[in-house]
């Protein structure tokens, strides 16, 4: 009996994977990825040192000059993988340096919460020297003197592996005081969150770093300029951290060679789906590979299922078509059809989904995890929320369409005080575009009356 | 003559509410890790989670008096994060991932057949006090869609036959 | 400067201020709610929206937040732009969600800024058919009434509680569309400042529940610039009264003094204006044990002035509550060889004191806005929140500052709040406090000292001797102390504006000549610094500068034979003196004549009472700590609504005792004659005719409107008593009428603002018409006139008095406190439930000798209390709350009696 249960247990367990096996893998062309192993195991210090692990700290420390390392970072134009697209070289070219600045923190975005994205996870419960390896030589450019990695709170396996390689690493002289001889004082801690999607936003995730409500902050200032602790600091998400290794070893011009003539980013990216197909997983892919082809490797629709729709990178971005499959899944082409790369993980829509049942999930998913701060977002969201569940029910009303048009015009860019209510906006102006009859059906009232219910005392 | 460091002066009631001594170095310690002592508040939270299930009224004030900063600081911070819990829950938290790939991958039926088997609906905590169902953010477990958490353990995908057996292994 | 266009026309502008704040000081209409001047801006309500264009070519335009946007010269904006009123319409309609739309029961309804706002957006439809949330209440203490519902989350409470004013109990709890305000558990509100919330919340989640019991729309009150009365800071009210009750005290701003906010003890401590037991009309007394029966005006002036008329010698005694008027009108009475200001002799010789150090010290006394520009701070011998509730919130507001200069250094301007705090962290600029016990400035504090007072007085002459080797040095300095003088020292010679923060709360002339010697010490070392020196009363100053006897003369007169009778004006001297002496005088005063408006100690051994009107019922001038000369207003006329009463302006009182003792008929005065009078007979005074307009000032020719448009019921308010519609009163006195018939508007430049309002604005924050930029200065001028200025000249050092030998048993150190600590707002209900329970501090050697414990009880002086053992308390003093041992003097010896609990 007991035996059958921890089977079960087992089974069902989850476990980051990659779907590429080793052989596919290799330095040249899968620099984030190379080294994991077909059986997932953790790559310990002893075998990513085995796998030319550290080699470019050493050689960045030797070189002594980290405005080189920006130089480079901006060549290579490794835009960021937390999903605006930001490129990290010129994001470090920014921060603070010198004169009378204090050194600043150099942060981690581990917080992956975005729905339909996996892909940090398995950077961080695999390959923790990789990680740390990025985030060394952010603090090199950045003069950090401390680093956070910011891990949400339910990433238990992630924040044990971490903290291993941490102590590895510390032992092993790569991080701590006078990292191996250089005279560079780094060092990191894990810190670990508790729950909300907000806290992936940068400055949210330094208001909640210090130990306070993770409410945006305005910018300007940029956390480069003051950050945490009012320090000049950098947040980069994990893969981009993972990113930087290799470019620092192999240089700008390897790294945009990666992805061909498919697109002008270069580089590699963690590409994956979710949803309703046979296999879904995640692939390091060139940057610019197209929707077909990750489809394809996800061995396409699950039997009797066909394609209605796709987010190509997270609830924030907007629903492409299959038509859009064809286009190189780039930060700028998916931008031109009215979308966002985002975090790059796909999200299948099959046909029977319902569009208004889907936003409206998409919606309760945003303004629960709303922060509160700024209005649109705060109590526009329960609005669009609303009026989804009454279109589900058929107890739309006339004019509710419309109404949703503007309020996710209201949450657009630069309406809101962060990138979160823009984010909900987006899904819901092109699900509203592709598919209108959809909520249309949705509408059996002509307008009514305020609720008619009696209102209960609600929880403090 | 004394020349003091400024402090909090107000009297914070702790309700009663004993501290942990070993929570209280663990409070201590975390504070080592950053620059102000507020950045030790979800961590100490955390804490006291870990010890009682969840963070009872008086451990607020407790806190704040370790982490020498306002009490209503302390709540603000307690009350904004999903994952403190500032009622009591049951011994194992269910956390249900409602987001969009598991709500594409079935998620509706695992949600059901969880309430259905438990007898209880988000928020509540079964009469024996051993389950309390919440919803959670993406879990990052998308292709393991429909996933869960049961404690420190994520499950996915789940099925709702899986459920009796999986539910079992926490007593 | 910056130009900028705003809906095609040009503008020059203030160009370190954000485009909202610039738009509204052009008198341009944005709506807002989580900006506020005093708080700069977050960026959170989004209802500030207008179009901004990169350039002249530019047509398209982007939407952003004015508030979040700096006013940089060639700024393009529309505020009337399509797009952004319908955003901003959006932004309402949102707020307005899970609004209850309680206006008719809502008491911020009327001033109330959602509505204005709401009006001003063109919200007047609702679409949101769904279900409102709603929210539990949370008791908040006496002052203030809490109604979640009301929220629109703009989170101006906890940026004002918080981050203004340095609270730590009220906060922000919940997330996304269910954030709550309020403490962290039900329980009173810590802050002494929070009466603010009630005008920072921009609708009426915090509403005054003092006004709650005898609530008033505010178009229906009856308004007159007030001064508060509560202490020597001499904030500017706006009163409000109806019925011939004052209902609520508002901040009136005043751009140098308190600009937008006021302490508690001010806002909530009118209450004995409305006291049942109120003397209303003349009584006379027979003999000490009869009771008193009432007169008419006519035959108790008459009866006095026989009285008097057959005395030997005639004493006045003032009072520092009291007008310069009152004051002066007594003199006048009596003449000045017989005239005591009511003050005791040590406190009077501080007053002096502080009065010549402001002239003579080297460092000129800044104004509470200019305090809050220096960089630098000393605090010798006072508790400045507790014992000038309004200043110690400035001088938070100087520690915090800090960060306006570390943001200066990256470029985020003054304005960006959020920014600026997480830059600045726990950086201040350094506040040093010289005090035996906590204080509500420790936490942005670089250090409290906890000192006896002659210590702190030698702190203070060491300090300035390091500062000046030509001051005289503080002998034997201990260690510690020494180390103390230097970092202070050092920190003030740093700063490019050191402030002197002192007073007279120990009632130490040491420690005043101390922080005397750092102001000179810094003036000779050129320093553009400050010193303030706070005073006890609201016209303890202008008294002060005055002259006259001290109180202890005045009673030995008395108790000497050498008068034999006496004029009292709102003083009650058993608050200033030992009850024995206060006795044994007025037992030989064969007549005592007592004007006030509470029936205190003295009123009650007095033959004959004169109903005195308090300031709500009177004109008059005070001088605030500053030196500033303020005027304030009859509110209303008390005979209006009990014609059968009889209270008149003391200085009416006495002028009318003057003429009756002199045989004549009595002629009437006005106020502008008292004080043309006062400024003749007081060339010291010169100046205190400018405080206010005279009675004859119009604006486009009409008198200043003491009720607003849309008051009310006029004509019917006395229907109880009379059908007839009384005549509205005549005031002789002032330029305001009592009745919405004037000038009310803010087009004309005035000082003298009853009660802020312009159209489409009825909340506070309507003062934004009034002022010359918003969080400016009054368009008219800010009120008041300097009569104290620095002299120029070097001055002379004091030297340290020499150490007085340790004396045996226990010496009196008097705590001031905010709350129970004076002694009219004592008298009003939501103050005596806001005191805290007293207890008496002691160190924890004394406390062992003494063989008590922390929370045993000991009698003192007939009072018990319970015992706070105190590490780092001065051995050898005893810690006793303000205001509960009339006529205690800081440094007497004190007696304690542990036998009533002993030790547990
Ligand atoms: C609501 C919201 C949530 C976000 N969540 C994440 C996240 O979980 N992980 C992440 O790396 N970036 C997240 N971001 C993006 C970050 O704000 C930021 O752009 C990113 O961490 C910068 O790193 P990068 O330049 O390396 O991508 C989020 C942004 C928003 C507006
Ligand atoms: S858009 Fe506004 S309310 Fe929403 S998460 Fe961002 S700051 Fe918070
Ligand atoms: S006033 Fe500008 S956003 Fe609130």
């Amino acid at each position: 009996m007991s035996k059958s249960i921890s089977s079960q247990r087992t089974s069902v367990r989850y476990r980051s994977r990659l779907l590429q096996p080793e052989a596919d893998r290799h330095p040249d062309t899968h620099p984030l990825t190379w080294r994991l192993r077909d059986d997932g195991e953790v790559i310990w210090l002893d075998e990513y040192l085995r796998k030319d692990g550290y080699q470019s700290v050493r050689a960045a420390l030797d070189n002594g000059n980290p405005q080189a390392i920006i130089a480079t970072m901006k060549d290579a134009n490794v835009r960021g993988r937390g999903g605006a697209g930001f490129s990290a070289g010129l994001k470090w070219s920014l921060t603070l340096q010198g004169g009378n600045m204090p050194r600043g923190y150099l942060i981690c975005n581990a917080d992956e919460m975005e729905p339909g994205t996996f892909k940090d996870r398995l950077l961080m419960e695999q390959q923790p020297h990789l990680l740390i390896e990025g985030m060394i030589l952010g603090a090199l450019a950045n003069n950090s003197f401390y680093g956070y990695i910011f891990l949400r709170g339910e990433y238990v396996e992630a924040a044990r592996v971490l903290n291993r390689a941490l102590d590895e690493a510390r032992e092993a002289g790569w991080l701590g005081a006078d990292i191996n001889g250089s005279g560079f004082d780094f060092d990191i801690a894990v810190h670990t969150g508790a729950g909300r999607y907000i806290c992936g936003e940068e400055t949210a995730l330094i208001n909640s770093l210090e130990g306070k409500r993770a409410n945006p902050r305005a910018k300007p200032p940029f956390p480069g300029q003051s950050g945490a602790w009012g320090k000049p600091s950098v947040v980069n998400n994990v893969e981009t951290l993972c990113n930087v290794p290799a470019v620092i070893l192999k240089g700008a011009d390897w790294y945009q060679a990666l992805s061909g003539d498919r697109t002008d980013d270069g580089g590699s990216k963690l590409y994956g789906v979710s949803g309703p197909v046979e296999k879904p997983g995640l692939w390091e892919l060139p940057m610019g590979t197209t929707g077909a082809e990750i489809l394809e490797r996800a061995g396409g629709m699950r039997a009797n299922r066909s394609l209605k729709a796709w987010l190509p990178g997270g609830a924030s971005t907007g629903f492409l078509l299959p038509e859009h499959l064809d286009l190189p899944l780039d930060f700028d082409t998916v931008g031109k059809e009215g979308s966002r790369l985002g975090t790059g993980l796909l999200t299948v829509v099959p046909q029977e989904q319902s569009m208004v049942a889907l936003m409206r999930n998409l919606e309760e998913f945003f303004a629960r995890e709303s922060c509160g701060w700024c209005t649109p977002c705060r109590d526009g969201l329960p609005w669009t929320v609303k009026l989804l569940r009454a279109l589900e029910l058929g107890q739309g009303e006339t004019g509710d369409i419309e109404l949703l048009d503007k309020l996710a015009a209201d949450c657009g860019p630069g309406l809101t005080f962060c990138a979160h209510a823009p984010g909900a906006a987006m899904p819901l102006q092109t699900a509203l575009k592709h598919f209108r009859q959809e909520f249309e059906q949705g509408v059996g009232k002509p307008r009514g009356k305020a609720h008619p219910d009696p209102i209960p005392v609600g929880e403090v | 003559m004394m020349a003091t460091t400024p402090q909090t002066h107000q009297i914070i009631g702790t309700d009663g509410f004993e501290l942990h001594p070993a929570d209280e170095t663990a409070m201590l310690e975390e504070m080592a890790h950053y620059e102000q002592p507020q950045a030790a508040c979800i961590e100490a939270l955390k804490v006291v989670q870990r010890r009682h299930g969840w963070v009872p009224d008086g451990a607020i004030g407790a806190i704040a008096k370790v982490l020498g900063i306002g009490p209503a600081s302390v709540e603000g911070v307690a009350t904004f994060y999903s994952l403190i819990f500032r009622q009591p829950v049951g011994r194992h938290v269910v956390l249900v991932c409602d987001s969009s790939s598991c709500f594409l991958s079935g998620f509706d039926e695992l949600k059901q057949a969880l309430a259905s088997h438990l007898g209880i609906d988000y928020g509540q905590t079964t009469e024996d006090g051993r389950f309390t169902l919440l919803p959670v953010c993406c879990l990052g477990a998308c292709d393991g869609a429909p996933a869960l958490m049961i404690d420190n353990d994520t499950y996915g995908p789940v099925s709702p036959d899986d459920l009796p057996g999986l539910l079992e292994g926490y007593p | 400067m910056a130009t900028i266009h705003v809906d095609g026309q040009r503008y020059t502008v203030n160009g370190a201020h954000n485009l909202l704040q610039a738009c509204l000081s052009l008198g341009l209409d944005i709506p807002y709610f989580c900006w506020h001047p005093a708080m700069g801006s977050v960026g959170a309500c989004r209802q500030c929206a207008v179009k901004q264009y990169k350039d002249k070519d530019d047509d398209k335009g982007m939407v952003v937040m004015s508030c979040m946007t700096p006013a940089a010269d060639q700024t393009r904006i529309d505020i009337d732009d399509e797009e952004a009123k319908a955003f901003r319409a959006s932004v309402v309609e949102w707020l307005m969600i899970n609004h209850p739309h309680d206006c008719p029961v809502c008491e911020e309804g009327g001033h109330c800024h959602l509505q204005d706002m709401t009006v001003m957006t063109g919200h007047d439809r609702r679409r949101y058919r769904f279900r409102k949330r709603t929210r539990r209440n949370q008791y908040l203490g006496p002052f203030i009434a809490h109604e979640m519902n009301r929220c629109i989350t703009c989170y101006r409470c906890v940026r004002f509680y918080n981050d203004y004013a340095g609270g730590t109990d009220l906060g922000a709890f919940g997330a996304r569309d269910n954030v709550y305000f309020g403490r962290y558990e039900e329980g009173i509100l810590e802050s002494p400042f929070a009466g603010n919330l009630t005008e920072v919340c921009p609708t009426g989640v915090f509403t005054d529940q003092s006004h709650s019991e005898r609530y008033t729309r505010k178009w229906d009150l009856q308004f007159a610039p007030g001064i508060c009365h509560q202490c020597s800071m001499g904030c500017n009210i706006s009163p409000g009264e109806r019925y011939g009750e004052l209902r609520r005290i508002e901040n009136r701003y005043h751009g140098e003094v308190n600009g937008y906010f006021l302490c508690d003890r001010g806002r909530f401590g009118y209450g004995y204006v409305n006291r049942a037991d109120r003397p209303r009309l003349p009584e006379c007394r027979e003999s000490s044990d009869s009771e008193p029966v009432t007169l008419e005006v006519d035959t108790a002036l008459a009866r006095i002035s026989d009285a008097l008329r057959h005395s030997r010698r005639v004493i006045g005694i003032g009072s520092p509550r009291a007008s310069l008027e009152s004051n002066h009108q007594l003199q006048a009475l009596v003449g000045m060889e017989h005239f005591s200001t009511g003050i005791e002799t040590r406190e009077q010789a501080c007053l002096d004191l502080m009065n010549h150090l402001q002239r003579h010290a080297g460092l000129p006394t800044p104004t509470l806005r200019d305090i809050e520009d220096h960089d630098a701070v000393l605090v010798l011998g006072e508790d400045p929140v507790q014992s000038a509730g309004r200043l110690g919130l400035s001088l938070r507001q100087a520690a915090l500052a800090r960060r306006e200069a570390l943001g200066e250094t990256i470029g985020v301007p003054a304005w960006n709040a959020e920014a600026l705090k997480t830059l600045a962290q726990d950086r201040y600029h350094p506040l040093f406090i010289a005090w035996p016990t906590a204080t509500d400035l420790d936490d942005v504090a670089a250090a409290r000292y906890a000192l006896a007072p002659d210590d702190i007085a030698r702190l203070g002459f060491a300090v300035a001797h390091r500062i000046d080797p030509a001051a005289p040095p503080a002998e034997g300095l201990s260690e510690g102390m020494a180390d103390a003088a230097e970092a202070i020292a050092a920190a003030l010679m740093e700063a490019e504006r050191p402030l002197v923060v002192s007073g007279g709360s120990l009632g130490s002339e040491p420690v005043l000549e101390a922080a005397g010697n750092v102001a000179r010490a810094l003036s000779r070392r050129a320093k553009r610094g400050g010193m303030a020196l706070i005073r006890r009363e609201a016209n303890s100053t202008g008294l002060s500068l005055m002259g006259g006897q001290p109180l202890d003369w005045a009673l030995e007169e008395l108790t000497n034979g050498h008068a034999d009778a006496l004029v009292v004006l709102e003083n009650d001297l058993y608050q200033r003196l030992p009850r024995n002496t206060v006795d044994a005088a007025l037992a030989q005063a064969e007549i005592c004549v007592v004007l006030d408006h509470q029936r205190t100690a003295t009123a009650k051994r007095a033959k004959f009472l004169l109903s005195a009107a308090s300031f709500a019922e009177a004109d008059g001038t005070l001088v605030n700590l500053e030196g500033r000369a303020q005027r304030f207003f009859q509110v209303y006329d008390p005979g209006y609504m009990r014609p059968e009463s009889r209270i008149h302006e003391s200085w009416r009182w006495l002028h009318a005792m003057a003429v009756n003792l002199q045989g004549e008929r009595a002629g009437d005065i006005t106020l502008d004659t008292v004080i043309a009078a006062c400024v003749e007979a007081h060339p010291e005074l010169g100046g205190m005719e400018e405080a206010a307009p005279a009675s004859h000032y119009r604006i486009d020719g009409l008198q200043l409107a003491r009720e607003p448009h849309r008051y009310s019921g006029r004509t019917s308010m006395r229907a109880n008593q009379n059908v007839s519609e009384p005549r509205v009163p005549q005031d002789p006195d002032s330029a305001f009428a009592y009745s919405m018939e004037g000038y009310s508007g803010y087009h004309q430049p005035r000082q003298q603002v009853p009660f802020a309002w312009a159209p489409g604005w009825n909340s506070p924050q309507a003062w934004n018409k009034f002022t010359d930029e918003v969080g400016g200065h009054l368009r008219g001028g800010d009120p008041g006139v300097r009569l104290i200025c620095p002299v120029p000249g070097q001055g002379h050092y004091s030297r340290p008095p020499q150490r007085a030998g340790d004396s045996p048993g226990l010496r009196a150190l008097i705590l001031p406190r905010l709350f129970g600590g004076e002694e009219t707002s004592s008298l009003a209900m939501p103050i005596q439930k806001r005191t805290q329970t007293p207890s008496v501090t002691l160190s924890t050697d004394d406390a062992e000798h003494l063989s008590v414990r922390g929370g045993d009880t000991v009698t003192i002086l007939g009072e018990t209390l319970s015992v706070v053992q105190q590490d780092g308390w001065p051995n050898g003093w005893i810690g006793l709350p303000a205001g509960l041992f009339a006529g205690l003097l800081p440094g007497e010896p004190v007696t304690l009696d542990n036998s009533a609990g002993g030790a547990p």
